[in-house]
């Protein structure tokens, strides 16, 4: 990477910096949910480890809620950066500018990481006077749960923002709707052989099925398992090479039909 | 680069969407430091012909070089050395006007960004409106900045997409000053898409009427005007429309 392109990426980390900062509603947002999901969860938890402590044993409920929220919030942040170029009008003058694409793809996962962890680390944190449930505990396995999680955002938003280029803000929805369609899958409170066949065989493709086995064995039975971890990582490669490919093919067929001057509904 | 250098060469550009052509077979050359209108009524063909110049919009055949390169291959090595300004494309409303221009500056790797923003706003008269969110300006301001950031990187080559239009005439006026000002300091080319006749008069050396996504007509306003023994270049305008528009 060389000087003009670090350039170019700082330009719009300094942009998304300057909207956050002219916008208390969307600073407030990023730490708002995570905080608000965990404190519902941890209640229930609390409710439940009454009645049955093996459903809330090691604060299970509270980590798997905090490392699934790390999927949808680095895809959310990556998603909605890019959607603000398509409110504010101002994708074409991003096309125009010597702003590569794989530039633009990368700035988004910078502030989509940085948005993420502002979230998620203040919610994390207050689990551990509230509930007395620490993610941190995980230790470094942890990493491997969230960066695994983080690159499955991505990778889904590469495809849904290669969607909104072509379709408009027609398809933004998607956003919303495509992490939600893998949540039922990917076994996050309960274990795979829970779900009937056919969803366990499609549960068996998806990364987020590996990380939340891996961290129910870590938590409840102490039990590390990278090979989990791997399997994880490799699925997410393959995600982010058809998420990259659906974003690039949607780009050229974009600029074949003139949909970036005006790129609208 | 002397004055005289092509800066662009266009050749048998076309575009057609869905069986229509919307530029159909468009040929011509730019020389440096020259202003070119591009005239035409509303689908014309002027955007899309712009659309394809900016690298936004992928010809159906033809070539575009510019700089001596071919555009089409070489869109990254040429962007940083042009800009454009179009009613179509909005600045990042919440961001002020400064915030703007900053983050404009740092994405085309302006050096001594600081000064070329403070000379912008000498030049744009944007002293007071520096704190303002753009959502908040007047299309008459909105416009001014959005100028303000096409020159942000001192294009060799600036393409306007009806710059003035919605502009009160007093702003308009002072709007082309600012571009023959620019010319006359940089030697940059500018093209400027527009259906305002009078204006391309008063502004450009050379025009290109466009109907129906081909060229009818070119050369300079005066040349024109003398061969269709009109009063204005509306006239010429009018008349070749009326005539058919070259179809």
């Amino acid at each position: 990477m060389n000087v003009s392109s670090l350039s170019r990426i700082s330009a719009l980390l300094l942009r998304y910096f300057f909207l956050l900062r002219s916008s208390w509603p969307r600073l407030l947002e990023i730490a708002y949910w995570p905080t608000v999901q965990m404190i519902i969860w941890g209640f229930t938890s609390l409710h439940f480890s009454s009645a049955s402590p093996e459903l809330t044993a090691g604060g299970i409920l509270i980590s798997a809620v905090l490392v699934w929220d790390s999927l949808f919030r680095s895809h959310i942040s990556y998603t909605l950066s890019f959607l603000e170029e398509m409110w504010s009008r101002n994708l074409a003058n991003l096309f125009v500018s010597p702003l590569r694409s794989w530039e633009l793809l990368l700035s988004l996962s910078a502030i989509s990481m940085i948005r993420t962890l502002i979230g998620m680390v203040p919610a994390a944190l207050l689990a551990i006077p509230f509930f007395g449930v620490s993610v941190f505990e995980l230790g470094l396995p942890l990493l491997g749960f969230f960066l695994n999680l983080v690159f499955t955002g991505w990778a889904i938003s590469q495809a849904v923002t290669g969607i909104l280029l072509r379709y408009g803000l027609g398809a933004e929805s998607l956003t919303w709707m495509l992490p939600f369609l893998l949540a039922p899958f990917s076994c996050i409170y309960y274990p795979l052989e829970t779900l009937p066949g056919w969803m366990q065989t499609v549960a068996q493709f998806l990364s987020t099925t590996y990380v939340f086995e891996g961290m129910r064995a870590l938590i409840l039975r102490g039990e590390w398992l990278p090979n989990l971890l791997w399997h994880a990582f490799f699925l997410n490669g393959i995600y982010f090479i058809v998420g990259l490919s659906v974003f690039c093919l949607a780009l050229k067929s974009a600029r074949k039909r003139g949909l970036l001057l005006q790129s609208g509904e | 680069m002397t004055r005289s250098d092509t800066i662009l060469q266009v050749e048998g550009l076309s575009k057609c969407f869905k069986e229509k052509w919307a530029v159909e077979d468009l040929t011509f050359s730019l020389p440096s430091g020259s202003i070119l209108g591009l005239l035409g009524g509303n689908g014309a063909g002027k955007t899309t012909t712009l659309s394809m110049l900016l690298g936004l919009l992928e010809p159906s055949s033809g070539s575009i070089h510019l700089f001596g390169k071919n555009f089409v291959k070489n869109r990254h090595a040429v962007l940083g050395r042009m800009n454009f300004c179009s009613p179509y494309v909005d600045l990042p409303q919440r961001l002020t006007v400064e915030e703007n221009l900053k983050v404009f500056a740092k994405l085309y790797g302006v050096k001594n960004a600081k000064s070329r923003i403070s000379r912008l706003i000498t030049d744009f008269r944007l002293h007071e409106l520096m704190k303002q969110p753009i959502r908040r300006l007047s299309s008459g301001q909105k416009t001014r900045v959005s100028l303000a950031k096409a020159l942000i990187n001192k294009p060799d080559f600036l393409l306007l997409d009806e710059p003035t239009a919605s502009l009160s005439p007093d702003v308009a006026k002072w709007i082309r000053e600012q571009l023959l000002e620019y010319r006359e300091q940089t030697g940059a080319t500018i093209l400027f898409a527009s259906h305002d006749m009078r204006e391309v008069e008063l502004l450009c050396d050379q025009v290109l009427l466009m109907s129906h996504g081909r060229l009818i007509e070119k050369g300079s306003p005066l040349e024109l005007i003398k061969k269709h023994e009109k009063e204005s270049l509306e006239d010429v305008f009018l008349s070749l429309n009326e005539n058919g528009g070259g179809q």
